[in-house]
């Protein structure tokens, strides 16, 4: 079957009881038992739910993994996984991973005795050197946020079997119809579900999925005990958005490649990073491992000012946090997501005060670039006076 | 459609709701399940009083539909059948209507079993013959003319624009059931209607999940005695179902093109195929209705019909096909395969299902957005 049609039918794409073409939203704690002595296969819903096992089958399938299982958010999946570790554990982390993954690692999971180095994943001399004997497991996020970097994921795979360490990789940014790294030799891909899997902006959810049904296992056991699960309504909601996952996907990097080539051919703009340009750094790493630059694009402006200024002329795309919509939203790093590193640091990363990410959505193209045009110009303008 | 309009269209059902809540700025609309509304004071009002009368949810819904067929206004209802029956609420007993033969089942039902004995009289006439229609309209106290195109099953095509001159002239409400193309491929109102309607479980919500209906009106005139039949008689959509369906409408457009490419390549393949008698699909080049979708920049849609040779193996394919899902309904993410002699047309008696072509060897396809390699070895497996 080839992965559109995957997509649409997972194997759990109708009722087996009454037919019905969408999965029931199984609103339910619990579950009768027709025998006392031999119960059946739903007891309680944290531990299952006939609607949050259709979506963790079909994340499972789209990714090529054993076990997918469902979260209340992308930090719950994470949260989850990183309970796979004991304390004393080390890890070595990406530096450039997503602000909620650094936040719960340097406060909850540093009291809770979790030992963490952070690396530029980029370069995996960096990553195997920074291995101790303690090391467990490597988690890296590619591209990165916001500044796209890509991390080459066969190399990191590389080195976990070396060291016989798990490999995790967060694949919010790709989703499984772009990347799969579970069939690079990863070991489990964690999602922000909120994003492009669930793609219209209205739920709040996370996705796991390991590549062996033993480590799947032990994380249903975390899932089941910890109990940070997806309810039933959110857990359809997430199962609706990923079927039109490859049409929206297709247009969105599409979009995204256009408006990419667009920016690189302004003036105005200093510089533009997205892996899908033959000029970004990790153009052929990505290209590799990942079918196309994906929807989002970063890029920067002269100046902080200039920045805000561009952003408040902006009509078309929504200013917020979060990407992966149907709708384009341009976040802007300074204020939003790195606004609790120290300026220093934030600036030592890269991340300027003009750095602007914008996640594509499904608007034309053509008012998307005629928006972001009139925007810029009048930026133009104003600073020249 | 011009490609400006397209453009526009694509653009703002992918923003729909997303500025609306000014409250706390959220992208996605609130799902306001909500009764009643409080009164700032007496003889005041928030602009939402009682959800029946509006409700800022589905209100949203309405002002999308409204600006996707470029009317005066939107209105929601609990299914396709309520929005007809709102429509067919316009018209008083001695009324009569021209309609579409080859119409759906259950507007047929609800022209027969309920207009009927209250005194309005459907006229069924093939509304892809210009001069059938002409001679229709002309028979006194016919005061609306319904057009469904393309037709369920058989996908004639009307040529709504001349119809709807020809209706105007003699004072005639023209309406349109343009469930099958949506706006992103038929602009109705564009072409002269008065009225569109559509069974919104269809391809608007767009993933077999929701039971909607919708009507969207040319003329402020239409839109208060639409908005007065809404509120009056209350057949209207709940705020779940009208979020749902505006969720469904954002990627429209994106289901709608891949359905319309993916339905083209099946039917140009049915034709060679040796078992396959007849294909009515109106994007192959031998469709009677071609040239005037052609000259409407209307497209083709994503329903296809077709006879196989030999009836007794119907039962086989309906048995043995594995992705298209074997059931009623259409517009969906999902392929479906009907057989409409016995399912959606079983209503309609022998000698007009004979007539209209609705025979035992027919079978309908609704094309989903899977990847079509997979639809067509699907078929060839079956056939």
């Amino acid at each position: 079957m080839n992965e559109q049609t995957k997509i649409i039918h997972s194997g759990r794409d109708r009722d087996p009881y009454t037919g019905a073409s969408s999965i029931p939203i199984y609103q339910v704690s619990t579950f009768h038992q027709n025998d006392p002595e031999h119960l059946g296969a739903y007891d309680y819903a944290r531990s299952d739910n006939p609607t949050r096992e259709a979506l963790e089958h079909t994340i499972a399938v789209l990714e090529g993994g054993a076990r997918g299982l469902a979260f209340a958010s992308g930090m719950a999946a994470t949260s989850s996984v990183l309970m796979l570790f004991q304390p004393g554990d080390h890890l070595v982390v990406g530096r450039d991973i997503y602000g909620g993954t650094y936040r719960v690692l340097t406060t909850l999971f540093k009291r809770w005795g979790l030992q963490v180095t952070f690396v530029d994943s980029t370069d995996p001399d960096a990553v195997r050197r920074a291995i101790t004997p303690a090391t467990r497991g490597l988690f890296v996020e590619t591209p990165a946020n916001p500044l796209l970097q890509i991390t080459d994921l066969r190399a990191m795979v590389a080195i976990a079997h070396e060291h016989g360490i798990l490999a995790i990789t967060d694949n919010t940014f790709m989703t499984p119809h772009l990347q799969r790294p579970l069939e690079f030799g990863f070991d489990i891909v964690v999602h922000s579900a909120t994003k492009f899997l669930s793609g219209h902006s209205d739920v709040i959810a996370g996705l796991a999925v390991t590549r062996e049904a033993d480590l799947g296992k032990k994380l249903k056991t975390i899932q089941n005990s910890f109990g940070a699960i997806l309810g039933p309504q959110d857990s359809w909601l997430v199962l609706r958005g990923i079927k039109t996952l490859g049409v929206r996907l297709d247009a969105q990097q599409r979009s995204a490649g256009e408006l990419a080539s667009w920016l690189s051919g302004r003036k105005d703009v200093k510089r533009v990073l997205y892996p899908g340009l033959e000029s970004h750094a990790g153009h052929a790493i990505h290209a590799q491992q990942a079918r196309g630059g994906g929807a989002v694009v970063s890029f920067e402006l002269a100046d902080g000012p200039t920045a805000v200024a561009f952003l408040k002329r902006v009509k078309l795309p929504l200013v917020a946090v979060s990407l992966g919509g149907v709708e384009s939203i341009l976040s802007y790093p300074r204020t939003m997501s790195h606004a609790a590193m120290p300026a220093d640091e934030r600036l030592a990363r890269g991340i300027t005060d003009g750095l602007i990410r914008l996640s594509v959505g499904l608007e034309s193209t053509e008012d998307l670039i005629a928006d972001l045009d009139q925007a810029l110009r009048s930026e133009s303008s104003s600073s020249r006076q | 459609m011009s490609s400006a309009k397209q453009t526009q269209l694509t653009t703002r059902l992918a923003q729909a709701g997303a500025r609306v809540d000014k409250a706390t700025g959220a992208i996605s609309v609130p799902i306001y399940q909500t009764a009643s509304f409080g009164h700032p004071g007496l003889g005041q009002s928030t602009g939402f009083d009682y959800s029946r009368s509006s409700n800022p949810t589905r209100l949203v819904l309405e002002e999308t539909l409204a600006t996707a067929d470029g009317g005066h206004r939107g209105f929601a209802f609990a299914s396709g059948l309520a929005a007809l029956d709102a429509v067919l609420r316009l018209f008083v007993p001695g009324d009569k209507l021209v309609v579409t033969e080859d119409l759906y089942g259950g507007t047929y039902r609800l022209f027969e079993k309920i207009y009927r004995p209250f005194g309005i009289e459907a006229i069924y006439v093939d509304t892809s013959d210009v001069v059938a229609v002409e001679l229709a309209l002309a028979i006194p106290r016919v005061r609306g003319m319904l057009i469904e195109s393309p037709t369920n099953p058989m996908l004639r095509i009307a040529d709504i624009r001349t119809l709807a001159t020809m209706a105007r002239a003699r004072g005639i409400l023209t309406i349109v059931d343009n469930t099958f193309l949506t706006p992103v491929l038929q602009r109705p109102l564009e072409q002269g209607a008065d009225l569109v309607v559509y069974s919104a479980t269809k391809y608007l919500a767009g993933h077999n999940d929701v039971v909607a209906g919708a009507v969207v009106t040319a003329t402020p005139e239409l839109s208060e005695r639409i908005g007065f039949l809404q509120n009056a008689s209350g057949g209207i959509l709940g705020p779940q179902d009208s979020w749902l369906t505006l969720r469904g409408l954002k990627t429209l457009t994106l289901r709608v093109e891949r359905q319309q490419e993916n339905a083209l390549a099946i039917a140009t393949w049915l034709v060679k195929h040796p078992r396959v008698r007849r294909v009515y699909y109106p994007g192959l080049p031998n469709h009677p209705g071609r040239g005037i979708l052609l000259r409407e920049k209307s497209g083709w849609g994503g329903m296809i019909s077709f006879e196989v040779d030999d009836p007794a193996c119907v039962p086989a394919i309906l048995a043995g096909v594995k992705i298209f899902l074997f059931a009623e309904s259409l517009g969906g993410v999902e392929s479906l395969i009907t057989y409409p002699s016995v399912q959606t047309h079983a209503d309609i008696d022998e000698a007009t299902r004979g007539r209209l072509g609705i025979n035992d060897r027919l079978l309908r396809l609704s094309v989903g957005i899977e990847d079509v390699r997979d639809l067509l070895d699907d078929l060839e497996a079956v056939l």
